[in-house]
């Protein structure tokens, strides 16, 4: 046989002989049949096909466990308790997890494959979350660089009953790919929205350079869209004591302050507790929802709003009190309200925000387990 | 015609006399970057042991029963890097399959041992010097351990140097490449003891 011919035809046949050999290995040796995922001691019993990560097996059978990164292993949000055996951690779950978590056997399910029946547990609210479906009925510019996009769910998720959350939780807004960004992103979002609206969920998202989702929202998506969102998530939300309440926020951190308030005004509740309001910003044109705030502050007497400009423009003309969030909190605290009153702290900001006002909490009394807050980097 | 070499004796001197790394300086992109940590240097010797002997074997079968009564000894290159890549692909299914742990030891290794030219290399030099099944057994495994020895050796001596006091501008791979070349020297020493070609 010729040598042109006999040359690539061995190159083939060995390829295709060795990739034969790999499919057929892939067959034996992934094949590992019906798996049985046991989820908070016999609750929920789901019969799955074993071979791919937990997070990916338990999305497909609709439990949907907090994920920013889509499973990649670089946000550790899927958090989930593993009672039986799947061997020893691996070194991309480690950097997630402390000593504690590991000791009791917390994985992060996108890092699990699921080989054998696996005993999980799950906090129960999780059984509550669902992907929805939907569509843009409305975005709205808050300032240059925050947008409110008010979504509303399908006909058939409205007509299952709709979205269920207690203010202060947040969804994840499911990015497609777009431009250079191949691949679907998921982040997290407080929502603006109250409960007593089910057929709408309203998130305030403020563009962050570089950001996938941030970019995308501000850049692409339009009114009539349709897009996805998975929640709701977390735990932050007020608690229900009588303490005095001091929410602190800054930018876009105004989102699951707006649904409380709104639920407030809605429902009735929390009205015999003092609530008191730090919004701080740059300056005007960082500052949104101003007039809506100070109307919430006429109609309840318990609601005090404070916002606050860190550096006003002369053109401003700004009457408020000047100055960082957290000087502008800590004289209040020391000036108007009262020391011995029992009080809680509700954050929502930058980590940096965060962290600043949780010092001028604890200085003032507030100790550190009566403090909450949803920290987004 | 195979060159009468006792396996026995191949292998001893494909560790000490003629080290795939050190006598041929194969290997060596591995070998510098991985030497920093001990742990790894463990699993990654281990994983080119594993490979080494089991790519040399089936590069064997493939030499002998296809390359060589087909005349394409012009396609050797190709068709081994093809069973390298292949080997390692099963290999890894199984290992994970088999025992996790294992597979959880040689984590990122396992696969980044594709592109590995010391078993590339060692592979041609079974065919240059046309061994029979068991010297190339014994060859593949020898080449690997003796990989493997050196690694581990380098990663020793890294862990030292680590806290000696080197100037600024030789500090990383600067020092690690001249400590390497003391070692080879180190290692000719081995090869008045035997010849093996």
């Amino acid at each position: 046989m010729h040598p042109l011919i006999l040359g690539p035809l061995v190159v083939a046949l060995v390829s295709s002989a060795l990739a034969f050999l790999i499919s057929l290995t892939d067959r034996v040796v992934n094949d590992y049949g019906e798996v049985q995922i046991d989820i908070n001691g016999g609750k929920k019993l789901l019969k799955v096909r074993g071979g791919s990560p937990l997070l990916g097996t338990l999305a497909f059978e609709n439990i949907f466990l907090p994920s920013a990164c889509g499973g990649r292993g670089s946000c550790g949000a899927c958090k989930v308790k593993v009672r039986s055996d799947v061997g020893p951690h691996l070194p991309t779950e480690l950097p997630y997890l402390n000593s504690q978590e590991v000791a009791q056997n917390v994985r992060l399910a996108c890092q699990v494959k699921l080989k054998k029946d696996i005993s999980i547990e799950i906090p129960e609210a999780l059984f509550n979350i669902k992907k929805f479906k939907t569509t843009v009925e409305r975005i709205r510019d808050l300032t240059y660089d925050i947008k409110e996009v008010y979504l509303r769910l399908s006909d058939a998720a409205i007509a299952d009953g709709g979205i269920s959350f207690t203010p202060g939780q947040y969804a994840q807004l499911v990015t497609p790919p777009y431009g250079d960004v191949k691949e679907s992103v998921q982040r997290a979002y407080s929502m603006s929205s109250t409960p007593q609206d089910r057929e709408h969920i309203e998130l305030l998202i403020r563009l962050v350079p570089g950001g996938i989702a941030t970019t995308y929202v501000h850049t692409r998506l339009k009114e009539g869209d349709t897009i996805e969102v998975v929640g709701p998530f977390g735990e932050f939300g007020v608690r229900d004591t009588k303490a005095l309440m001091v929410f602190v926020a800054g930018g876009s951190g105004m989102a699951p302050f707006k649904s409380m308030l709104n639920h407030m005004a809605q429902t009735g509740a929390w009205q015999d507790r003092d609530i008191w309001y730090f919004f701080g910003a740059r300056s005007k044109r960082d500052m949104f929802y101003l007039e809506e705030m100070e109307e919430l502050g006429k109609r309840f007497s318990n609601f005090h709003f404070v916002p606050a400009l860190s550096e006003p423009k002369p053109e401003d003309n700004w009457t408020g009190p000047v100055g960082l969030i957290t000087n502008v909190l800590d004289s209040y605290f020391k000036e108007r309200m009262a020391p011995d009153v029992p009080k809680e702290g509700y954050l929502c900001g930058s980590p940096g925000m965060i962290d600043a006002c949780i010092k001028v909490m604890t200085n003032n009394g507030i100790t550190t387990d009566k403090i909450y807050y949803d920290k987004f980097a | 015609m195979s060159p009468a070499i006792n396996p026995i004796i191949l292998f001893f001197a494909s560790i000490f006399t003629s080290n795939i790394l050190l006598a041929n300086f194969l290997g060596m992109c591995s070998f510098i970057s991985i030497s920093k940590d001990q742990k790894s240097s463990f699993g990654l010797g281990f994983a080119v042991t594993i490979v080494m002997t089991i790519t040399m074997v089936a590069s064997w079968v493939v030499l002998k029963l296809i390359i060589e009564p087909l005349n394409l000894d012009y396609l050797s290159f190709i068709i081994f890097i093809i069973v390298i890549a292949a080997i390692v692909q099963i290999l890894e299914m199984v290992i994970d399959r088999v025992s996790p742990a294992l597979y959880m030891a040689l984590g990122i290794f396992l696969p980044l041992i594709t592109v590995n030219c010391a078993i590339l290399g060692a592979i041609l030099f079974m065919q240059i010097r046309n061994y029979d099944f068991f010297q190339t057994l014994a060859f593949g495994i020898g080449s690997g351990a003796g990989w493997w020895l050196a690694i581990m050796l380098l990663a020793s001596i890294r862990k030292r140097i680590d806290v000696a006091p080197v100037s600024a501008g030789l500090k990383g791979p600067g020092i690690t490449i001249i400590t390497i070349g003391f070692m080879a020297m180190a290692f000719i020493g081995f090869s008045g003891m035997l010849n093996v070609q």
